[in-house]
C-alpha cells in the first residue's frame, strides 16, 4: 500500500502543568516521501510523532489522513495502519524474531502460517539473514535488531511508517548502513515516513522534506535539505545547521559536471616517450594505473622509470570518488585528502575516469551555487534527487 | 506393626505416603491460590503507584502474625481442618508474590511497551501478551521462595489436631520417643521442598528459551534464597 498525505492542522499540545510541548503546529506530510522533525531535545518533536498514532492526544487541533480525522477510527485500528519504529527497537523479547515480525499480522487475525511467510519475506527485504528467524532477540546485534525493528513495522504493509530516532543507539558505521537500507526500501516501497531525529546531518541525508524545530513546539522551517543548507529561515536554524553547512550542502550536487582530466594519467608498463609526453603537460603529478585500469599511485614525472616503477614506492592516491555517482563533497574531500591537491575520479567499475584539481572543483562548486540559488526559489516542493556520498 | 522404615503409629490414621500427599496438598494449594490473587492486586500497583507501598505494608504486617494467632482466630469459623491451616499460608505467600510480580511487570522496558501500543495491542493484550510473559522468570522466582516456605511451614498444622501433614510424625515422636519418626518428617519435608524448587527451576528453563544463557536467574531483585527463607521460616 503506497503512503497518505498526513495533514496537521494548529495542533497544540499543552500539559496540565502548563508546559507547552507542541505550539500552534500545521504543516503537511507529503506522501511517498520522508519527512524528518529534527530539533534539539524538548523541542516537540517525539510528540507530534506520537499525536500522529494518538499515543499522545492533541489539545487542539485536528490531524487528518488523506482528508479524514485520525479520531474518527478505534485507536487500534489506526495504529495498527501505521508501522512503528523506536530507539533500541523495543522488541519483545520473549518472542522469536519472526513472531517479532509477525506481530501486527497476527493482531489483524492473519493466520499464523501467512504471517510468518510474510515476515521471513520482510527479513529478507530488510537484509536479515534468514537464519536468523528462530533466534530471540538478545542473540542479535543491536543493528540487527534495529532491522527486526523495521520489519515489524513493515509487516502489514501499512501506509504510513513513523520513526522515532530509530538509529540514534547504533554506533555511526551501522547507522549509515540502516540510513542507505532506509533510503533503498524506500524507493522500493513508497511509504510515508515521519522520521523523528536529533541528529540534523541524518535529517539532510535520508528527508525529502526536514522540519525544524525548537525548544518550546515552534516549527523553525520546513523545507527540503537543500534549501535548509542554502536558506536557513533564522538564526537558530543556521546554528543548528552548525558551521559547515556549506560543505555539507555540495552533498547535493553531482560530480557529473566535472572535467576531468586524463593527461596526467599513464599505465604502469607505460614507455619512456610516454611518460615524457604526459609529465611535459605542465602537471606536477602523474598518477599510475595498473594493468586493469585501477589507480596505484602518484609520482613526480621525474620519478618514472620506464619499466621499472615500484608501486610500493608511489605516493599514496587516497580514496576516489565515483565520478558522476558521488556528491562534489566527495570529489572535494578526495582533493583536500590527496598528497597531491588533485583527486582521483574512478567509474563504477573502479577504472580511473580521470583526475581533477581542487581549482577545477573549486569552479564547479561556484556554478554549482549559482545554479542552486535559481533552483531553491522556483521548486519549494519535495522530490528532490538527492546524490550519493 | 512390623517395624518397617515408613511404617507410623495407628493413631495417625494414614500412611507415610498419604501424609506426604496430605503435606504437598496443604503446601501448594495457598501458594496457588495465594498467586492468583496477588496477579491483580500487583497489577493494580503497578498502574496506581502510590498504592504500592501501603499493600506492602499490609502483607508485611500480615506476614508477621504467627500462625498460631490465625489458627485461634480461624477455628471460630474454620474448625480443625486443613482450610485454617491452609488460610494463613496463602496470607504469607502475598509477602513474596506481590512484591515480585511488581518488580517482574516493572521490568519491562519502556520501549517495549511503547512498541507494544503503537502496534495497536489494548491494555489487556499487552499485559497477557507482553508483560506477564516478560515478568515471568521473577514470577517463578518469588513461586519458588513461596512453595519452599510454605511446604516448612504446613508442619505446624499438627497443633490443631493432626492437620500437618509430615509435622503431625513430630508430636508422635517425642510421644513415642522414637527419633525415627522426627527423622521422618524433617528429611520427607526437606525432599519435598528441594524436589518442589528443583521442578520449579526447570519449569523457568521452559518457559524462558529467550534468556540469555549464563543468567538465567530472573534479575537481582533482592528476593531471599529459598534456603533462607526456610531458615527464617524454622525460626518463626
Amino acid at each position: 500500500m503506497f503512503g497518505v498525505l498526513i495533514r496537521i492542522d494548529s495542533v497544540t499540545k499543552r500539559y496540565p502543568d502548563g508546559t507547552v510541548a507542541v505550539d500552534n503546529l500545521s504543516l503537511e506530510i507529503p506522501d511517498r516521501s520522508i519527512t524528518v522533525f529534527v530539533g534539539p531535545s524538548g523541542c516537540g518533536k517525539t510528540t507530534t510523532l506520537r499525536m500522529i498514532n494518538r499515543m499522545i492526544e492533541p489539545s487542539e487541533g485536528t490531524i487528518t489522513l488523506d482528508g479524514k480525522d485520525i479520531t474518527q477510527q478505534p485507536v487500534n485500528t489506526l495504529r495498527r495502519s501505521m508501522g512503528y519504529v523506536i530507539q533500541n527497537a523495543g522488541l519483545f523479547q520473549h518472542r522469536t524474531i519472526v513472531d517479532n515480525i509477525a506481530t501486527v499480522p497476527r493482531l489483524l487475525g492473519w493466520s499464523k502460517d501467512r504471517a510468518r511467510a510474510r515476515a521471513r519475506e520482510l527479513m529478507e527485504r530488510v537484509g536479515l539473514d534468514g537464519a536468523l528467524a528462530k533466534r530471540y532477540p538478545y542473540q542479535l546485534s543491536g543493528g540487527q535488531q534495529q532491522r527486526v525493528g523495521v520489519a515489524r513495522a513493515l509487516a502489514a504493509d501499512p501506509p504510513v511508517l513513523l520513526m522515532d530516532e530509530p538509529f540514534s543507539a547504533v554506533d555511526p558505521v551501522v547507522r549509515k548502513g540502516l540510513q542507505d537500507e532506509l533510503l533503498r526500501i524506500q524507493g522500493e516501497l513508497g511509504k510515508t515516513i515521519v522520521f523523528v531525529t536529533h541528529d540534523i546531518d541524518e535529517a539532510v541525508k535520508i528527508g525529502t522534506m526536514v522540519a525544524v524545530m525548537r525548544t518550546g513546539g515552534h516549527l523553525a522551517q520546513f523545507a527540503p535539505p537543500a534549501e535548509l543548507l542554502s536558506s536557513p529561515a533564522d538564526a537558530f536554524v543556521e546554528d543548528f545547521l552548525g558551521a559547515d553547512r556549506g560543505i555539507r550542502r555540495l552533498s547535493f550536487f553531482s560530480s557529473a559536471g566535472l572535467d576531468l582530466l586524463t593527461s596526467p594519467v599513464v599505465a604502469v608498463d607505460a614507455t619512456a616517450e610516454q611518460i615524457a609526453e604526459r609529465g611535459a603537460n605542465d602537471v606536477p603529478y602523474l598518477l599510475v594505473i595498473g594493468a586493469d585500469g585501477r589507480p596505484l599511485g602518484w609520482s613526480e614525472p621525474g620519478a618514472l622509470t620506464a619499466g621499472d616503477i615500484d608501486p610500493s614506492r608511489l605516493l599514496a592516491h587516497g580514496r576516489p570518488f565515483e565520478h558522476g555517482k558521488d556528491s562534489l563533497r566527495a570529489a572535494l574531500d578526495c582533493a583536500v585528502l590527496s598528497p597531491t591537491g588533485w583527486a582521483v575520479a574512478v567509474s563504477a567499475d573502479g577504472r580511473v575516469a580521470g583526475v581533477v584539481s581542487q581549482q577545477t572543483i573549486g569552479e564547479a562548486i561556484r556554478a554549482a551555487h549559482a545554479e542552486g540559488r535559481t533552483d531553491a526559489r522556483d521548486s519549494g516542493d519535495a522530490g528532490d534527487a538527492k546524490v550519493a556520498g | 506393626m512390623s517395624g518397617g522404615l515408613f511404617d507410623i503409629p495407628s493413631d495417625l490414621q494414614n500412611t507415610y505416603w498419604g501424609l506426604v500427599g496430605l503435606h504437598l496438598r496443604e503446601a501448594l494449594i495457598p501458594v496457588v491460590v495465594g498467586l492468583v490473587v496477588a496477579l491483580p492486586i500487583a497489577q493494580l500497583c503497578v498502574r496506581l503507584r502510590w498504592l504500592y507501598p501501603p499493600v506492602l505494608w499490609v502483607t508485611t504486617i500480615l506476614y508477621a502474625i504467627p500462625s498460631l494467632a490465625f489458627f485461634v482466630v480461624l477455628i471460630d469459623y474454620t474448625g480443625q481442618t486443613e482450610t485454617t491451616v491452609m488460610i494463613p499460608l496463602g496470607v504469607y505467600s502475598l509477602v513474596v508474590f506481590v512484591p515480585a510480580i511488581v518488580d517482574g511487570v516493572r521490568s519491562v522496558p519502556q520501549e517495549t511497551l511503547d512498541a507494544a501500543t503503537a502496534m495497536g495491542l489494548g491494555p489487556v493484550r499487552r499485559y497477557f501478551q507482553v508483560q506477564l510473559p516478560i515478568a515471568a522468570p521473577a514470577i517463578i522466582a518469588g513461586l519458588r521462595v513461596a512453595t519452599v516456605s510454605s511446604i516448612s511451614l504446613v508442619s505446624v498444622g499438627m497443633l490443631i489436631g493432626n492437620q500437618g501433614g509430615l509435622g503431625n510424625l513430630l508430636n508422635d515422636g517425642m510421644i513415642y520417643h522414637q527419633p525415627r519418626l522426627i527423622w521422618l518428617s524433617v528429611v520427607g519435608t526437606a525432599v519435598l521442598a528441594i524436589l518442589a524448587d528443583a521442578l520449579l527451576v526447570l519449569l523457568r528453563v521452559l518457559v524462558t528459551p529467550w534468556m540469555p544463557r549464563g543468567n538465567r536467574r530472573s534479575r537481582p531483585v533482592d528476593e531471599p534464597e529459598p534456603m533462607q527463607a526456610a531458615l527464617e521460616d524454622a525460626v518463626r
